[in-house]
């Protein structure tokens, strides 16, 4: 059996790439097109939530500005006109803060990274044709823009996009009447997020399978690099939690529209009306919100290390390219990715102290959130002996890893504050959890995208992203970044909740105004600052600078063969690895790095 | 060039970097190192095959803990078991063991009888489609509707959602017969791509039984 699949891969390198624009580039079954294909359209989705973002921000620094020319292209978002100043609508504000979140972790932080970088770089880093399914790949990808189509089309059905936070909990999500978002715009967001996992699942599969069965001679999973690692977790997590989430949706789709009543308990009011049938008793009886709750955040714990883990892989292998140095402690690397997967599916009552669950409950799930603290900061420390007493090249991928770096570090440090119950009780649902997050879950993984597409551009467009437009980018974002979401923890431990429409309606937090005008001002300007990336982007993708097989003098095997891989990605054959992919600065080697598929050298033969 | 890349080196001190793969990753390749070439461990098909079964099973999981909580609640009503559900679990049991019959027909060449207990699986499989139609119009009738009480939600739902899995297996069961009718006889192709399908005809076998008696007995 492995025999005709050998024979049928070898056959598959010889027959021609397809011709005609359709197959090739639209409905096309090469991973290196459809990695293309999901991190476009996950950067343009991007695009959109950090649009939703801006608007969050304003409202949030200025409630009562005029909105002007805004209000008047949105007029469901919007009352004014007619001489009076446009305001938002407090039900758009909800909308604005769903959506945002609900598009940035799944349509972008999920897709990028993982299904962007995984499909581009994990045939060439396990030296493979192509994906073991590739008829399946082209599928999820379809699939999710079927899903991206559909939350994009939210906004403009009924009363607009749902409204009930990222996170949907019932009853909000699941009472048609609630709010004008729990209208038919939560369906759409039930149904997109069917779609999304649909996508992951197929994803998921192809990730596992070829990272196992479609390794090249030699290439032991110890010799794996990390960002290959991280791709094979990340599809086991996808594999293993995306289902709580898949139940728990049909559960409310079906509670909201055909009257059962998984999650809503008996005795709801709403608009002032207790929800009675024509019999006198309550339509809904006996459910349980807390169901959901529980359901979602086992998906949704193990789905912020989703975003993360490739982060943390992108940056070893970024950190050791330019600081020529080997990795320091790959086992212990590897070892604490696994034990950072395993443990997120036992932290999610962490989301949930303030739920009202047994204390001795809580106390489990703080342990074990605690217990995260000693693989992130195994790998913490690692990356900074990888670093120490090297001689750092400042190229834009390694700014963007050691960003990656910073982030894990500030973001992990507020993460044992909130892993606790006791500081949590105080801080849930705060400003100080808005901080956290974005530090180390969207900041990290955002940062890892970034460094990435510097590294690996070569890859998907034969050329050079432009160095110095790159560094402009970094520092803008790095500081901006800290500038946005830093005072946010202080705003937080102040008191200031987070979902709220207009802080300065309460005494206690009229004093925060300034701060969160600096914030405002800050997003502001990494909003803007994004725009030289995607200048910079499409620039270097027609007009950048050409590039070698391997630009960086890196050592995996995506670099032994020209940018951009042919289709089939070795002209030839396939490279055998010999060694793990970190041995930099080798001093019997005769140059500073030797490929895994370079011969054994001398010293490497044994004694 | 070279002389820039020498320069960037690290101080003469090296760190001790433990090399992982081997005595100092530096061993002679193996024949099975990697997953692929001659030295596979696995058939990918049928690795990613126990990974989508892996993954449905979770879902079930799921359901099955969403039941567990759902079952404490106060207007919790006890469904029922209709009679025909026996019969439909006896129909999409023994659709499994045609298949098994079918595949060592195919093993001992004969052509024939392949098509005789395809056709027997294909009948019972139809019948417990049916069955389960028939038994849904059943509940109805004595009352229990989807929305009626947590119980009869359950039974909807998860019947359901092992009915649509039931679906897409029916489709690829189609795509089955036609490749084992249209191709040449061909014992290698053939028999891996029913032993794929065997793989998850079965477990949709053992996932209604779970169903059946998670809802019934448990």
């Amino acid at each position: 059996m492995a025999h005709t699949e050998a024979h049928a891969a070898e056959a598959h390198a010889h027959d021609h790439a397809p011709q005609a624009f359709i197959w090739k580039y639209v409905f096309s079954k090469d991973h290196k097109v459809i990695g293309i294909q999901y991190y476009v359209t996950a950067m343009l989705m991007a695009l959109i939530a950090g649009l939703l973002a801006m608007l969050i921000r304003v409202q949030l620094a200025w409630p009562e500005v005029n909105w002007g020319i805004i209000g008047k292209l949105m007029p469901l978002g919007f009352q004014g006109g007619e001489g009076q100043p446009y305001v938002m609508n407090p039900e758009f504000y909800a909308m604005l803060f769903t959506m945002h979140g609900t598009i940035m972790v799944f349509f972008v932080l999920s897709t990028a990274p993982v299904s962007g970088f995984g499909n581009l770089l994990i045939p060439l880093q396990v030296g493979a044709r192509d994906m073991a399914f590739p008829f399946l790949n082209g599928l999820s990808f379809w699939t999710f823009f079927c899903g991206c189509v559909t939350i994009l089309t939210s906004f403009f059905v009924g009363a607009g996009a749902a409204a009930g936070g990222w996170t949907s909990y019932p009853p909000l999500s699941a009472l048609r009447g609630a709010v004008p978002g729990s209208q038919i715009g939560q369906t759409f967001w039930i149904i997109a997020m069917v779609f999304f996992i649909a996508s992951f699942t197929m994803g998921g599969l192809n990730f596992v399978t070829t990272i196992i069965n479609l390794r090249t001679k030699g290439l032991s999973l110890l010799r794996m690099p990390l960002t290959l690692w991280s791709m094979f977790l990340v599809a086991i997590l996808g594999l293993l939690a995306f289902p709580a989430l898949t139940g728990a949706s049909l559960m409310l789709l079906l509670d909201r529209h055909f009257g059962t009543s998984f999650f809503l308990p008996t005795g709801l009011v709403l608009n002032n009306a207790p929800m009675v049938g024509a019999n006198g008793q309550f339509v809904h009886q006996g459910g349980s919100p807390l169901l959901w709750q529980h359901l979602f955040w086992f998906l949704g714990h193990p789905e912020v290390y989703i975003l993360m883990l490739p982060a943390l892989g992108f940056t070893s292998d970024i950190l050791t390219t330019f600081c020529r140095k080997a990795l320091f402690g790959y086992k212990a690397m590897v070892g604490a990715m696994v034990a950072i997967s395993g443990l997120s599916f036992i932290v999610w009552g962490h989301h949930m102290f303030v739920s009202g669950m047994n204390p001795h409950l809580a106390m489990a799930f703080a342990v074990g959130t605690i217990l995260i603290a000693v693989p992130s900061a195994v790998k913490v420390f690692n990356w900074l002996a990888t670093l120490w007493q090297s001689r750092i090249q400042y190229k834009t991928p390694m700014l963007w890893a050691m960003g990656v770096v910073s982030l894990f570090i500030s973001g992990g440090l507020s993460g044992v504050w909130l892993g606790q119950s006791a500081p949590d009780i105080q801080l849930h649902d705060t400003f100080f959890v808005v901080a956290h997050f974005h530090l180390i879950m969207a900041g990290a993984a955002l940062f890892g995208v970034f460094g990435a597409t510097a590294m690996w551009f070569p890859k998907m467009f034969g050329r050079l992203m432009n160095d110095t437009l790159g560094k402009w980018h970094f520092w803008f974002t790095f500081i901006t970044y800290y500038g946005t979401f830093f005072p946010m923890h202080y705003i937080g431990l102040a008191g200031h909740m987070r979902r709220i429409y207009d802080p300065y309606q309460y005494e206690f937090l009229k004093n925060l105004a300034p701060l969160n005008h600096f914030i405002t001002i800050s997003a502001l300007i990494l909003g803007a600052s994004q725009v030289i990336f995607f200048v910079n982007f499409f620039w270097s993708a027609f007009k950048g600078e050409k590039a070698t097989a391997n630009p960086w003098n890196a050592n995996g095997l995506e670099w032994t063969t020209s940018s951009p891989p042919p289709h089939g990605n070795w002209p030839g054959a396939i490279p055998e690895v010999h060694r793990w992919p970190y041995e930099y600065s080798n001093p019997s080697a005769p140059k500073d790095f030797v490929m895994q598929s370079d011969p054994p050298l001398a010293v490497e033969s044994g004694h | 060039m070279a002389t820039e890349i020498l320069d960037a080196r690290g101080p003469e001190r090296l760190p001790l970097v433990e090399r992982p793969g081997g005595p100092a990753g530096r061993g002679p390749i193996r024949e099975g190192d990697g997953g692929g070439g001659p030295g596979a461990a696995f058939d990918p098909a049928q690795f990613g095959l126990w990974a989508f079964l892996g993954t449905v099973t979770m879902l079930f999981i799921g359901f099955t803990s969403a039941y567990i909580v759902r079952r404490t609640g106060m207007d919790w009503r006890p469904l029922p078991l209709p009679r025909l559900l026996w019969w439909n679990t006896g129909a999409l049991l023994l659709s499994s063991a045609a298949l098994e019959v079918a595949r060592r027909r195919r093993a001992a060449l004969d052509l024939r009888g392949l098509r005789l207990w395809l056709g027997a699986t294909a009948l019972l499989a139809g019948l417990f489609v049916l069955g389960q139609f028939q038994a849904w119009r059943v509940l109805r009738a004595l009352g229990f509707f989807l929305s009626s009480n947590p119980h009869s939600s359950f039974f909807y739902m998860l019947s359901g959602v092992h009915l649509f899995h039931l679906a897409g297996g029916l489709v690829w069961f189609a795509l089955v017969l036609f490749r084992l009718r249209g191709a040449r006889y061909a014992p290698a192709a053939g028999g891996r791509t029913l032993s794929l399908f065997a793989t998850y005809w079965h477990f949709l076998g053992l996932l209604w039984v779970y169903v059946l008696f998670l809802i019934f007995v448990f």
